[in-house]
């Protein structure tokens, strides 16, 4: 055992480590990323890590792996799950042989998603068990009881962190080395029950819900779900939690003297399901009222609930269902105690004398980075279209961003892959409308790809323009197929996105680079004025990982104040003071897109002098 | 009781580094510590924070208002947004210069460092105000606020770690051909 300060997502790479894992794919997205790249860090050589093509292909290629006896993890975030849906729900019923571990993070807030959905609800749907750690310390033990439980009942399980715990850091205890689990796979045995049918998916099904009151029964015994009772062993109050709410409801109760005073009893809920109903029923009996803390979905609550109209408690359950708790939103300790207050009858506390201090203060949303080519190809395309009809479709990536003003370059956003789609429907209704879909090259590959066939097959008028960066840059810059990197090391086969488009049959493909304002204009006035389904690639290197060396600078006597640069572009290295636009050297990146706006010739190189 | 630091400024100033640097000086005497800090689209030149709790009896990694013990602000205006989380009576150690939001500059919402500075001081009486860009252009880097910044908060007293504490810290997170610069930012002191 060693004592080590990691990240949550680095504590369940590493237990998957401990747990001696052989096969890990995923899918990036925050806030799970840092779980595949812990164990690629520490991979002795034998286990095959890979960042699949999406999150449908990870959780196969897991499934594969535990079928031939391997123990298996695939890493997502929730709305990768929904990728990964159509093979999940059906490996339910089928089964695995080795562990396998799906692991899905969760993002209250939402911070960095689309939605927020709560894994622990598709559990239930999907029927598998799920864990929901609320410590790194705890996600680390959980990850190594998640493989032996998976493998106990020849299941997959979930293991469902939230943001805090994933990017969350703690001094943890873990396993050296030496005190890893070795686990061989034992290969491949042929068995019709890896063949689903519909009469094996009744049989299946007909075992799969006994087997879950069974595992319930074993979470209400195990060490886990855990109960504090205050002396008496009965409680006129009580809190149920899980997850990171759990550690806010244990300070609200250490910290706030009059919810200590009040002595609720407390439940942690660490499997959501199969829930512990044995232990719940137990502790509903102790308890006149209970209030459920919980990020997203309202499931303990409900659980709760139907606990009590089954067995006839009489115990009333407060939370998200009774208006006392809101339901959107990530919790923080200030709201967490705030609403253990209100449901003790307590006066809310606040601290809004210092919040008025606060008022004013500029907000700063996240931008693309000074240089980003994004901010070049979103604009050469505004250009170029200026006062035509258009539709610019969006996708999911750092160019989700280019919605920002000044560009404002994003009418839609709705999944990974979508926009593709979304700019045929919309011509299909409105033939005279010019329409865009923008997408990044991992995304591309991840799920726009189908689009542009469906686009090509089905008679669409579009504009695909793949924004092509050689990375996967909002998630932190893993590989992905076309850049011919993986996870093993080994130079891997480099798919070509400009033959995999030349092989689909487009009606155009042309690569352009948008740092050159002039050729991506006309670029994007020439392709766009073809018939049928065409794509342009603007191909140009993430600036975070090619950086440019040089710097540009305002020659204050050739800016006559115009604001054209800062008001165009939205450069973060741009700024205007006192009827001058200035460049921050110490964030300029010399992309030189602002020398290419300015009238005047104001934009001098470091380098190459005056532009 | 828990020492919480607060760290707050702008996506890419460094404030993870300057966060894990504390973290070790503090596993280095022994102490648990847990952290939380801004990850993914945040950190595209966004506000970030590192939450940073040392101490047995703190249980989540997130700090709660009124309950820092220090601000070290990486930027002024980012520092007034996170006072409501400075205790009665805490430190705020903060870097003067601005780095204005590219809608700031947009929208002709620019704010002054100094404003910024006088309002965390109608605040707390506890302000050290550093003067950051002159510093890393002495040290010939902009990239070295961070060690500047972990520097003054020694010397407040309010980081509670000594200077061989946190230059062992430093020795352990640094890579060694950038530990050099790092330890000069750190003990370099302001002009005055």
């Amino acid at each position: 055992m060693s004592r080590k300060f990691l990240m949550g997502n680095e504590a369940m790479g590493m237990g998957a480590l401990a747990a001696g894992v052989n096969c890990v794919s995923g899918y990036p997205g925050t806030p799970s990323s840092e779980v595949l790249e812990t164990v690629a860090a520490g991979n002795p050589g034998d286990i095959h890590v890979e960042w699949s093509v999406n999150e449908k292909a990870g959780l196969e290629v897991a499934a594969g792996a535990a079928m031939s006896g391997g123990r298996a993890l695939v890493t997502m975030k929730q709305v990768g799950l929904n990728v990964a849906s159509d093979p999940l729900m059906s490996l339910a019923y089928v089964g695995i042989k080795g562990g396998m571990v799906v692991l899905v993070a969760d993002d209250p807030g939402p911070i960095s998603s689309q939605t927020e959905q709560d894994t622990r609800t598709f559990a239930m749907y999907s029927k598998l068990p799920c864990f929901d750690p609320s410590t790194v310390q705890e996600a680390y033990e959980m990850m190594i009881e998640a493989f032996s439980l998976s493998e106990k009942y020849s299941t997959p399980v979930i293991m469902r962190p939230t943001t805090r715990v994933c990017h969350g850091y703690s001094t943890v205890d873990i396993a050296d080395r030496e005190e890893y689990a070795v686990h061989r796979p034992d290969g491949f045995v042929r068995d019709p029950g890896w063949v689903i049918f519909p009469p094996l998916a009744y049989r299946a099904h007909d075992m799969i819900e006994p087997r879950n009151e069974k595992i319930g029964d074993e979470f209400s015994s195990g060490n886990r779900n855990c109960v504090v009772l205050p002396d008496g062993d009965r409680a006129e109050t009580g809190i149920v939690s899980g997850g990171i709410s759990w550690t806010y409801v244990r300070e609200a109760v250490e910290c706030d003297e009059t919810i200590k005073a009040a002595s609720p009893a407390l439940m942690k809920i660490s499997t959501p399901f199969p829930f512990p109903e044995k232990a719940a029923v137990d502790f509903l009996k102790r308890v006149d009222r209970v209030l459920c803390v919980e990020e997203l979905d309202p499931f303990i609550e409900r659980q709760l609930l139907q606990i009590c109209g089954k067995y006839g408690l009489g115990t009333v359950i407060e939370g998200k269902l009774t208006h006392m708790v809101r339901h959107a939103g990530e919790n923080t300790r200030d709201s967490v105690r705030n609403d253990i207050r209100r449901f003790l009858g307590a006066e809310e506390v606040s601290r809004r004398e210092i919040s008025l201090t606060t008022e004013g203060v500029p907000s700063r949303p996240p931008v693309l980075c000074a240089g980003c080519p994004h901010r070049a190809a979103f604009y050469s395309v505004k250009v170029a279209m200026k006062g035509q009809k258009t539709v610019f479709c969006g996708d999911i990536g750092c160019y989700t961003l280019g919605n920002a003003q000044p560009l404002d370059m994003v009418d839609t956003c709705l999944c990974m892959g979508a926009g593709v789609n979304q700019a045929q429907g919309i011509y299909h209704m409105e033939p005279d409308r010019k329409c865009f879909a923008f997408v990044g090259d991992s995304t591309f590959f991840a799920s726009a790809v189908t689009g542009v066939m469906n686009s090509v097959y089905n008679g669409g008028n579009m504009t695909l323009v793949v924004l092509d960066n050689s990375t996967t840059a909002m998630t932190g810059h893993q590989p992905h197929p076309g850049t011919g990197r993986t996870m093993m090391g080994e130079t891997g086969h480099r798919i070509d996105l400009v033959k995999v488009l030349e092989g689909i049959g487009l009606d155009a493909v042309e690569t352009a680079d948008p740092l050159n304002l002039t050729e991506a204009v006309e670029t994007v006035r020439r392709v766009s004025d073809i018939r049928g389904t065409k794509a342009i690639i603007f191909k140009s290197p993430c600036i975070a990982r090619s950086r440019n060396e040089d710097r540009l600078h305002v020659t204050e006597d050739r800016c006559k104040g115009c604001r054209r640069c800062v008001d165009e572009l939205g450069c973060p290295a741009l700024g205007f003071t006192e009827g001058k636009a200035y460049i921050d050297g110490s964030s300029c990146n010399g992309c030189g897109l602002c020398s290419q706006v300015c009238p005047f010739g104001a934009f001098a190189s470091e380098k190459e002098g005056s532009l | 009781m828990s020492m919480n630091i607060l760290l707050c400024g702008v996506g890419g100033q460094g404030i993870v580094l300057a966060s894990r640097v504390i973290a070790a000086a503090a596993m280095n005497r022994g102490e648990r510590v847990l952290s939380a800090e801004t990850i993914g689209m945040a950190q595209k030149g966004g506000s970030v924070f590192s939450h940073v709790r040392i101490g047995e009896d703190a249980m989540s990694p997130m700090i709660s208002l009124g309950e820092a013990d220090l601000i070290l602000g990486f930027e002024p205006a980012e520092t007034v947004r996170m006072l409501p989380y400075l205790r009665e009576g805490g430190k705020v150690v903060v870097c003067e210069d601005p780095v204005m939001p590219a809608s700031a500059s947009l929208l002709g919402e620019e704010y002054t460092g100094a404003g910024m500075v006088e309002r965390i001081k109608s605040v707390t009486g506890e302000v050290i105000s550093v003067k950051g860009r002159d510093r890393c252009a002495d040290l010939g880097s902009a990239k070295v606020l961070n060690l500047v910044m972990l520097g003054e908060a020694v010397r407040s007293g309010g980081l509670g770690f000594t200077m061989d504490e946190v230059r062992d810290a430093v020795k352990e997170r640094v890579k060694p051909e950038f530990l050099q610069l790092n330890l000069r930012a750190l003990e370099s002191e302001e002009n005055i």
